[in-house]
């Protein structure tokens, strides 16, 4: 025991503060600490490194960015002097930020339906099916795990307007090359629908796992009644999918909130400033926004009010999504 | 699962399968068209061919010799590597301290560690650069690599698992000398393996693939992760597909390898955690 006792001592010295270890106190021997108190110690000791990181990098943080809101801060100027709520208060009259707003609300509402619906669909196929589940679970998943940036540029190849493989295949067909990513009015749904195809293996596995726990008596039982497939499927299943649909609905919401990678990668001009949100900013989502805003514009105060517009936002989701899921189910 | 359905029957079953067959090709066929185009040269890639004519590594050679892709790629690794390790044993002594050692204020740290999750990370980059600008750690490894260190998710994960875990076994390694450092790692600790493996997958991936925070914490070409240098490499390669197309095939490569490998435990372990960094 004893080399195994001494490379942990010399673990405790290298990352979190060790507590002294009671023996080595002159002042208390060690009959003089209780078990209780060096556990104590020892707690202690584990969670203080942890502890100061989540005070200094997350909680002082965001107390930061409450603070930042409530300045005329601008990188480029010296004094960043507190002016209340004004930068709340221009949110209100800012024509992009509604564009943003609105273009965010859109998203989520096509990529949260089309993935529940999708997604559910594949998971109950795949049990229909009921061979190949792990291989068709594996396909499905794997854009999920891909890098979001190289699907990003994929997409926006097999979107090209002047040769992507897309238009080809319409010409051939016979029909007419559509803009896609260039499109005022279909570069939303372009870049909507890539966030629905990277994210719907995550949501076939959900469902898979909530579809496992439906008991298999009580679809016996309906079809016994005479209850027809889709019948037990309506009444018996999707009831007790309940939970696993409202995970996912509320999931999906906040991750569609903070949708910016696919934006930033698929419709941006790539080099050149300000043209980040696709075209006339139709892509344009609230985060992209912030980005811009801050780090193009250097708004840091503006761009801080927004975060916590979002973070408001999200917390309101999360909030509402705690009380529903602690209820019980009901039918 | 129960072989004998009542609710399927044969012909559904083949229905089923027909178009599951048809989602495979629209979630396959886009890596299809990519390496097929990586592989291509010039005005080929405009072509309708799965099948490059005479297909080249031209594009990934430019790439390796023209571009700091192999030191983006290193980067990444190394990012990745080191958050990956310090979550490991940062949210796992959090977690174990956390479940199995009672020390005052216990509860309130553990809901003031739940708390930072309802944080999003958008509202932290503003604060994170203007600290980090005045550190000096803008532009390094330390400054991407720092706010991932620890995740209040996999302390909640660790202690999930930990609580689980009975109380004789620990105290067995008490008794045979251990103290609680050495308890935590040679008792508690392969305990929950199958945890920390799962964990230390979705912290590499989520890792590897995080775009918000390195594009605003990196500055240089040369500090680029594979995301950040594969977006602005792309964005400045106009319409030379075939390189772009190239760059994130290397960018997929070892994701394909470890998901070949590890396919189960990368699923199962994002459904269990249903957490993507």
């Amino acid at each position: 025991m004893a080399p195994s006792a001494e490379s942990s001592q010399r673990h405790t010295s290298t990352a979190p503060a060790p507590p002294t270890p009671p023996r080595h106190r002159a002042a208390s021997p060690r009959r003089g600490l209780s078990l209780r108190q060096r556990t104590a110690l020892w707690g202690v000791a584990f969670i203080i490194i942890p502890l100061a990181f989540f005070l200094l990098v997350r909680i002082y943080p965001a107390l930061v960015a409450f603070d930042v809101s409530l300045r005329d801060w601008n990188i480029m100027k010296f004094n960043k002097p507190y002016i209340g709520l004004k930068n709340y208060q221009r949110l209100a009259a800012d024509d992009g930020f509604w564009n943003a707003a609105r273009n965010t609300v859109l998203y989520s509402a096509i990529i949260v339906p089309a993935s529940l619906a999708l997604g559910l669909l594949a998971a109950s196929l795949i049990q229909l099916a009921n061979r190949a589940r792990g291989a068709y679970r594996m396909v499905y998943f794997l854009p999920y795990i891909t890098p979001t940036v190289a699907v990003s540029w994929v997409w926006r190849w097999l979107f090209f307007k002047n040769g992507g493989v897309l238009n080809q295949i319409l010409i051939s067909l016979g029909l007419t090359p559509q803009p896609f990513l260039q499109g005022l009015d279909q570069a939303l749904l372009c870049v909507a629908s890539v966030v629905v195809w990277q994210g719907l293996g995550y949501y076939i596995v959900i469902f898979l796992a909530g579809l496992e726990m439906v008991p298999h008596e009580y679809k016996e039982a309906a079809t016994i009644d005479g209850a027809s497939g889709w019948q037990v499927f309506r009444h018996v299943t999707l009831p007790l999918l309940n939970p696993t649909i409202l995970f996912l609905a509320v999931l999906g919401t906040i991750r569609s909130l903070q949708i910016f990678t696919e934006i930033m990668n698929m419709t941006s001009g790539g080099s050149g400033a300000g043209d980040l949100g696709g075209p006339l900013g139709s892509t344009m989502s609230l985060v992209v926004y912030i980005y811009q805003t801050a780090f193009y514009q250097f708004k840091f105060g503006y761009a801080s009010a927004m975060t916590v517009v979002l973070f408001v936002v999200i917390l309101a989701i999360t909030l509402v999504q705690m009380k529903l899921l602690n209820k019980p189910v009901e039918y | 699962m129960n072989d004998s359905r009542p609710v399927s029957n044969r012909s559904s079953q083949i229905w089923a399968h027909a178009i599951l067959i048809m989602g495979i090709a629209t979630v396959v066929f886009p890596f299809l068209w990519m390496l097929a185009t990586a592989f291509k040269r010039g005005a080929e890639i405009y072509s309708i061919s799965l099948i490059p004519k005479r297909p080249t590594l031209a594009n990934f050679r430019y790439l390796l010799e023209r571009t700091m892709y192999g030191r983006w790629y290193l980067n990444s690794l190394i990012i990745a590597t080191v958050v990956t390790l310090s979550e490991l044993f940062f949210d796992s002594m959090a977690g174990y301290a956390l479940a199995k050692l009672r020390f005052p204020g216990r509860n309130l740290v553990f809901v003031l560690i739940l708390s930072t999750m309802m944080i999003p990370t958008e509202m932290l980059i503003i604060p994170w650069y203007l600290m980090f600008t005045r550190t000096g750690w803008i532009d390094t490894h330390w400054g991407v690599m720092l706010p991932g260190l620890i995740s209040a998710f996999g302390v909640f994960l660790m202690r999930q698992f930990m609580q689980g875990m009975p109380d004789d076994l620990l105290s067995a390694g008490r008794i045979d000398g251990l103290n609680e450092f050495g308890v935590w790692w040679h008792v508690a600790l392969p305990n929950v393996r199958p945890a920390l493996a799962a964990l230390a997958i979705l912290v590499f991936l989520g890792n590897w693939n995080a775009y918000l925070w390195p594009v605003i914490a990196i500055e240089s070409a040369k500090m680029r992760t594979l995301p950040v240098g594969m977006s602005l490499f792309s964005g400045e390669a106009g319409s030379e597909w075939q390189l772009i197309m190239a760059a994130a095939t290397l960018a997929v490569i070892p994701i394909m390898i470890i998901y070949s490998v590890f396919q189960r435990q990368i699923v199962e372990g994002v459904a269990l955690t249903g957490m993507k960094g």
